[in-house]
């Protein structure tokens, strides 16, 4: 045990650990406040079509040789995920086509511009890195960490200040319309913020299992939890603690962060399921 | 001038016209009961006056200083909310949102406004309770104390009583009544049960090819004389 907490204590004495730390936890604690009315919403796989789009983006933004990719993939990502919630609220089954389309399609192009204008000999490496997530521990850049900070902080607050009207929204979307709330104005806030956390969390985790961090905490949290706020701060906890530990465990180990967070995840999911068939048998 | 009036309206979705020449008009204190088959279009005119959706055709005109935050709503119930964590008080509490303007957390003068429509409707016990492990009437109730939270100038209810009990129901029926007899509140209501209409309504509109509109009195004469085949 000693042994374990001075090899942790070693690998945080350099900051590329403790941002790695830092970032996992702001992102794990925006997607899974997200993750709440995206799932009940039925909106999981806008996430995930968002985030295939975000590797298209981020193929594009290398081919084109960008300082920081960040803003370009950014922008990309918000406006792809404000024109699905449009075509979405026209005609539902032609949304579903119009995201499965979009989501492979960007996959295919980036993989593709990856391949043609690669510089660096291992495109099969780079490729992977982006979709699964850096296989060891990330090297992020200050910048890198301090625009992960502030972007989350906007997110966090935005959830918290817009969150009574986020459930009103979520829970009964006609009912806000027909009393007056401007409800397409919170779908917008929605869709944007989703759009910025998935882009955040590609960074972590990749584009593939960004998703995974959305949906796993809030429907943990569904299987125990009976209020939409219990829910909320229950997947809240559930995510961030889940981070932490994949984090801890991917370091200890060397195993892939994004993935040790996904697979930590997975383990908590069944253990609520558990606890849930368990509660109802009582 | 009368609190709506719609004149003209054709509805539909996409070209396609589900009913067409409506008109009628909804006055402060009215227990107004929409009749029609199935498919006729009753809630499409629901959503249509509410701005869900646009008219083909016509206009509604909203008088007496009418807004849509004076408007409660009970929707039937959607696929959303039958799996849907929360608690009752939360679900009541939404409704206050659209007087909120630009605040964002709740007061304690709306916390207490939920409170006293749960009060009113007899489920103040409920309201920690998870909404979908109530009874049909039960979720009715928080659905309509919701509404009630938004005002209590007029309500729109679609088929309020479709899926409950014949004891929820005859309960359900007497609710509505007494908000409508003794708050002043105007009923406009979707029903398919043309005996508690006549007992309840003050207008019917029965919607068909030929829609009409009168009050009561003048709905039952239509009836006898063999007017209206679908009464």
């Amino acid at each position: 045990m000693a042994e374990l907490f001075s090899k942790l204590a070693y690998y945080f004495q350099y900051p590329f650990v403790r941002y790695t730390l830092i970032v996992g936890v702001m992102i794990a604690l925006c997607a899974s406040l997200l993750g709440v009315p995206l799932v009940l919403k039925k909106f999981s796989y806008i996430g995930d079509g968002l985030s295939h789009v975000a590797f298209g983006a981020l193929a594009i933004a290398t081919v084109l040789k960008f300082s920081n990719n960040l803003p370009f993939i950014l922008v990309v990502t918000v406006i792809v995920a404000i024109l699905l919630l449009k075509s979405g609220q026209k005609n539902k089954i032609g949304n579903d086509a119009a995201i499965a389309m979009i989501s492979v399609g960007a996959l295919a192009v980036g993989y593709l511009l990856m391949n043609l204008f690669s510089e660096t000999a291992n495109v099969a490496g780079d490729v992977c890195s982006t979709l699964f997530g850096a296989t060891s521990i990330l090297t992020l850049k200050e910048s890198d960490v301090i625009i992960s900070c502030i972007l989350s902080a906007i997110v966090i607050l935005v959830f918290v200040l817009m969150y009574n009207r986020i459930f009103a929204v979520t829970f009964d979307e006609n009912f806000s319309t027909a009393t007056g709330l401007r409800s397409g104005i919170y779908n917008l806030v929605i869709a944007i913020i989703t759009a910025i956390i998935i882009v955040l969390g590609m960074n972590l985790v990749g584009s593939l299992l960004i998703s995974a961090l959305v949906i796993f905490p809030a429907l943990s949290a569904m299987r125990v939890f009976r209020s939409f706020k219990s829910v909320t701060v229950c997947s809240v906890i559930i995510s961030v603690v889940c981070a932490v530990l994949g984090i801890l465990i991917s370091i200890l180990l060397s195993t892939p962060v994004g993935a040790t967070i996904v697979g930590v995840n997975i383990v908590c999911y069944t253990a609520f399921f558990l606890a849930s068939k368990i509660k109802k048998v009582t | 001038m009368s609190l709506i009036a719609c004149k003209n309206l054709k509805l539909g979705y996409e070209g396609e016209v589900v009913a067409e020449n409506i008109n009628f008009e909804v006055n402060s204190g009215d227990y107004l009961c929409i009749i029609g088959d199935n498919g006729s279009g009753k809630t499409t005119l629901v959503k249509t006056i509410l701005g869900l959706k646009k008219p083909l055709e016509g206009e509604i005109v909203f008088g007496e200083g009418l807004s849509r935050s004076d408007i409660g709503y009970l929707s039937q119930r959607t696929d959303v909310q039958k799996d849907f964590p929360a608690s009752v008080m939360e679900i009541v509490l939404s409704g206050c949102l659209s007087h909120m303007k630009h605040r964002f957390f709740y007061s304690k003068e709306e916390k207490k406004l939920a409170m006293d429509n749960l009060e009113k409707l007899g489920i103040a016990h409920l309201s920690k309770s998870c909404f979908r492990n109530l009874s049909g009437g039960q979720q009715q109730r928080t659905l309509l104390a919701r509404a009630l939270c938004s005002t209590s100038k007029i309500l729109f209810l679609d088929e309020p009583v479709s899926s409950l009990d014949p004891e929820a129901t005859k309960d359900m029926y007497k609710i509505v009544n007494e908000l409508n007899k003794n708050d002043g509140t105007t009923i406009v209501m979707i029903s398919h049960d043309i005996q508690s209409v006549e007992k309840y309504a003050t207008h019917i509109l029965n919607i068909s090819d030929h829609s009409t509109f009168g009050t009561l009195e003048e709905f039952k004469k239509m009836e006898e004389s063999g007017g209206n085949d679908n009464g």
